[in-house]
């Protein structure tokens, strides 16, 4: 939640001594408040900007000025840091780190359905009505232990698990509760739809039988589409009545809202490829543990990849998993981003660049590793002009690290988010 | 592993008559290699690390760990310019779930009798996988849905043929195990013979306990008064009379702070020798710990929770632990942690405040000791058994890659052969519990 200023008190009806002093301290303390959200200077020994060929600047400076936005970023030749401004240092700055697929804030820490599991409905396989916002609780550890590590955007919402599990949403993870979908950056930014063993039930209990189901609701959105734009065009006829789950079919099919895909397996992936292909909407593939028996076809078909964690457990669907995917990925030219996952048990959350650590150990460089985690997943959700990336003009999102980000004996030692900073441990 | 049996069944005579056929013997001396790794940086563990350091190993032991100039190379020797590389002991896992290892059923939650060893699958890729992540060493136990599971079965990651190949036997022939025992809410179940608090927990487990402390005597009794006859054997009250003895190790699933306090009651009450495992909240009660000079297991994982008692895991346990002295190791708990991550544990301890000697001794000598076996394995001395790992770089970075693994001189994994690099990296059929090959299915 970003209303952190407080309201200035409304006019007094007479003049007291304690109302003055009230005021002056709510001046104060807007005064204050303004500091804390702009005139923050970060100098870094490397600064990874994340922009042109993703190599560091050495000696940067960033700027975080009004707004919470970015006001200058450059090398400490070219940048000066102007009277009034608080200074922070780090060895190493890069862009607020992005976690490209999370269920952070919908599965927490506990693990106790009923209580803090809102991640995956049941009762029906397809149900891409569910939103995000509605289940989201930013009050949850876990939020709090990702952001003090450096993750200040996720993409987060519904499980992978059913057909359509429902809706995901972006937002930053200094927002405590959804008070308005302005808390978002995103409030629907994709729905979650899964395809193999993971979404097979009692029905659909077939890979066939899932993809007709899907198939078969995607048709009756392509008919309500019609009778949508019939309605437009013949003032005779009605558009359809509202229907929740339609509705939001419909906008997949109007590109307005991504399908994310989580598939793993080889004919998974290439089923998701055929929807895609059938309803021509704006597919993301998610997991994609097989990616790298189908490079070429993923390439043909422009669809961005959010890789399954790095250190996904290699069972069931994921057998096959390779830890040099992401590095594969980056070789072919196919948009990818690492995300977090969802976790049934314990660790409860991943940690974003935990995973690309382990990527580029497996032959994805290091710049990459970065990039898949700032500005690859912002690009593949449409945010590459607000975040993941340090540049005039942008979020003033960063994260301080006392050495390499990707190396696990490094700590995190301070995260911005808007400008403000919003965890300075050493963690 | 099949060249590998003939060769055991052709060399059997020798074996069973070395005095008669000294010639013959001394033929198969001659054939014992000696390797020579050299200009390695070498992490002895029990020393200092040694620069361009040598490692001389002769068949399935270390004969010198020291610099170029201390160790003095025989002609003999086979020399492997090892410059670039890093050289540490093999890593040991005090608590691991790899070969298909199962032990008690969900018919009652105390079964001693049971024995994970009649249940591995030493063909599971688990375990190719676990020597890719540079394991040589390893306690595969069973699960922590009961008070107690079973016995554990400690295992030297060999290629071999049969679960008998990777077993470790005792002076007294025996094999090398433990008891895998828990508390806490995952031995705590709704129906049957189950607790269902942590009260009732501990009244079974001590009952039993007391139950063996008489059949200990019982047992002394009989072989007191009348050793000619035959005595009735418990299977089960056995294998806690070993414990009781202090043959057996108990190795403890515990989280909670409480819970740890509570192992370390029983361990007052029965006196016997036990490992605390995972204890995700040992820095709450870390003096305790050290009081009561027990050994910890530790995991590491990237966040807290998934369950109530994990909430307040945090990543400082090791340097809580190491720094009052208590011997602390790391363990996988794979597939919680896959063990080709096992290096990775170390530089967390690192992170949150281990020293990094006290943090490779988690990796290694630390956890020798918990299974009672560091006077063979755990650090690279000479007369020690030659388990060791080959890496990229330094351990505890991120971009360190496991290159080879050896046990007892054999060469148990290499990265540059194609099936052993399915293994270590994943891909098309490595998750297959067969002989896969690195050959096929990539374009």
């Amino acid at each position: 939640m970003r209303a952190t200023i407080a309201k200035p008190p409304g006019v007094a009806s007479t003049v007291n001594f304690p109302l003055i002093h009230t005021m002056f301290k709510v001046i104060f303390a807007l005064a204050l408040t303004a500091v804390a959200h702009g005139q923050l200077a970060v100098k870094a020994d490397l600064l990874f900007t994340m922009t042109g060929d993703l190599k560091p600047i050495k000696n940067g400076i960033v700027l975080c000025g009004e707004k919470g936005k970015i006001r200058a970023v450059g090398p400490a030749s070219q940048v000066k840091i102007p009277k009034g401004y608080k200074t922070l240092t780090a060895k190493v700055v890069t862009p607020g780190i992005i976690d490209a697929h999370s269920t952070v804030g919908l599965s927490g820490i506990l693990n106790s359905p009923k209580h803090d599991q809102e991640q995956l409905e049941k009762s029906s396989p397809i149900q891409p009505e569910l939103r995000a916002v509605d289940a989201y609780n930013g009050r949850d550890p876990l939020v709090k232990w990702l952001r003090d590590l450096g993750v200040t955007t996720v993409h987060t919402g519904h499980a992978p698990g059913t057909l359509m599990s429902g809706q995901l949403m972006v937002l930053k993870t200094n927002v405590p509760s959804i008070t308005s979908m302005k808390d978002t950056l995103i409030a629907t930014s994709a729905v979650a739809s899964t395809l193999g063993a993971k979404a097979l039930s009692k029905s659909p209990g077939t890979r066939s039988k899932a993809i007709a189901m899907l198939r078969a609701e995607l048709m009756k959105a392509q008919t309500r589409l019609l009778k949508i734009e019939e309605a437009k065009n013949d003032e005779e006829k009605d558009a359809p009545a509202s229907n929740l789950k339609l509705d939001v079919l419909v906008d997949i099919l109007n590109k307005k809202t991504p399908l994310l895909i989580n598939a793993q397996r080889h004919q998974d992936l290439a089923s998701a490829l055929r929807l895609q292909e059938e309803f021509g909407f704006n597919l993301i593939l998610d997991g994609a543990a097989e990616a790298y028996l189908l490079l070429d076809e993923i390439k043909a078909a422009g669809v961005p990849v959010i890789v399954h964690p790095t250190m996904g457990r290699p069972f069931g669907d994921l057998e096959n998993m390779t830890f040099t995917l992401a590095a594969q990925l980056h070789k072919a030219g196919i948009l990818f981003a690492f995300q977090s996952g969802y976790e049934t048990y314990v660790p409860k959350t991943r940690v974003v660049h935990f995973e690309a650590a382990m990527a580029a150990a497996y032959g994805l460089p290091q710049e990459v590793a970065l990039a898949a985690c700032t500005i690859q997943p912002a690009k593949i959700l449409g945010l590459e002009k607000k975040i993941g990336s340090l540049a005039k003009g942008k979020h003033a999102d960063l994260a301080l690290f006392d050495g390499d980000p990707l190396e696990m004996t490094t700590h995190t030692t301070g995260v911005i988010i808007d400008g403000k900073v919003v965890s300075s441990k050493v963690k | 592993m099949r060249s590998r049996k003939l060769i055991a069944i052709a060399m059997a005579p020798f074996l069973l008559l070395p005095f008669f056929f000294s010639s013959a013997q001394e033929s198969r001396k001659s054939e014992v290699k000696v390797l020579a790794y050299t200009n390695a940086t070498i992490y002895p563990v029990s020393s200092p690390k040694i620069e361009k350091g040598t490692l001389l190993i002769k068949g399935d032991t270390i004969l010198a760990v020291g610099t170029s100039e201390d160790v003095k190379i025989p002609a003999e020797a086979e020399v492997i310019d090892a410059i670039g590389k890093t050289i540490i002991p093999g890593l040991i896992c005090t608590h691991s779930h790899i070969g298909s290892v199962a032990g008690a059923d969900s018919s009652s939650p105390i079964q001693p009798e049971v024995r994970v060893f009649d249940s591995i699958d030493v063909r599971n890729t688990s375990i190719n996988k676990a020597r890719a992540g540079g394991i040589t060493t390893a306690n595969l136990m069973s699960g922590s849905g009961h008070l107690l599971s079973g016995q554990t079965i400690y295992l030297k990651l060999r290629k071999g043929n049969i679960v008998d190949d990777l077993t470790i036997k005792l002076a007294d022939g025996s094999l090398a195990y433990g008891v895998k025992m828990a508390n806490g809410t995952n031995s705590i179940r709704d129906s049957g013979p189950f607790p269902g608090t942590r009260g009732k927990s501990v009244a079974l487990v001590r009952q039993k306990f007391i139950d063996a402390q008489a059949y200990l005597k019982k047992r002394e009794k009989h072989q007191e008064e009348k050793p000619e006859e035959a005595f009735e054997r418990d299977l089960a009250l056995e294998t806690l009379a070993d414990i009781l003895e202090g043959k057996r190790t108990v190795h403890h699933h515990t989280h909670r702070h409480d819970d740890i306090l509570t192992v370390l009651r029983l361990k007052e009450e029965f006196g016997f020798k036990v490992v605390l495992h995972h204890v995700s909240e040992a820095w709450k009660v870390a003096d305790e710990i050290a009081e009561a000079d027990v050994p910890c297991s530790i995991i590491f994982l990237d966040s807290p929770g998934g369950k109530l008692e994990a909430r307040d895991f945090e990543w400082k346990n090791g340097a809580e632990l190491s720094k009052r002295g208590v011997v602390t190791a790391f363990h996988t708990d794979d597939p919680i942690n896959d063990s080709r991550w096992f290096l990775r544990n170390a530089a967390v301890g690192v992170r949150a405040g281990m020293s990094r000697q006290k943090a490779l001794e988690g990796l290694t000598l630390a956890g020798a000791k918990m299974l009672d076996l560091d006077k063979s394995i755990g650090s690279l001395d000479p007369g020690k058994q030659a388990d060791f790992v080959m890496l990229s770089g330094d351990p505890f970075s991120i971009y360190t890659r496991v290159l080879e693994t050896h046990i007892e001189g054999e060469q148990v994994f290499d990265l540059e052969n194609p099936t052993d690099r399915l293994f270590a990296e994943g891909g098309y059929g490595a998750g297959h519990n067969r002989e896969a090959s690195g050959c096929c299915f990539y374009r």
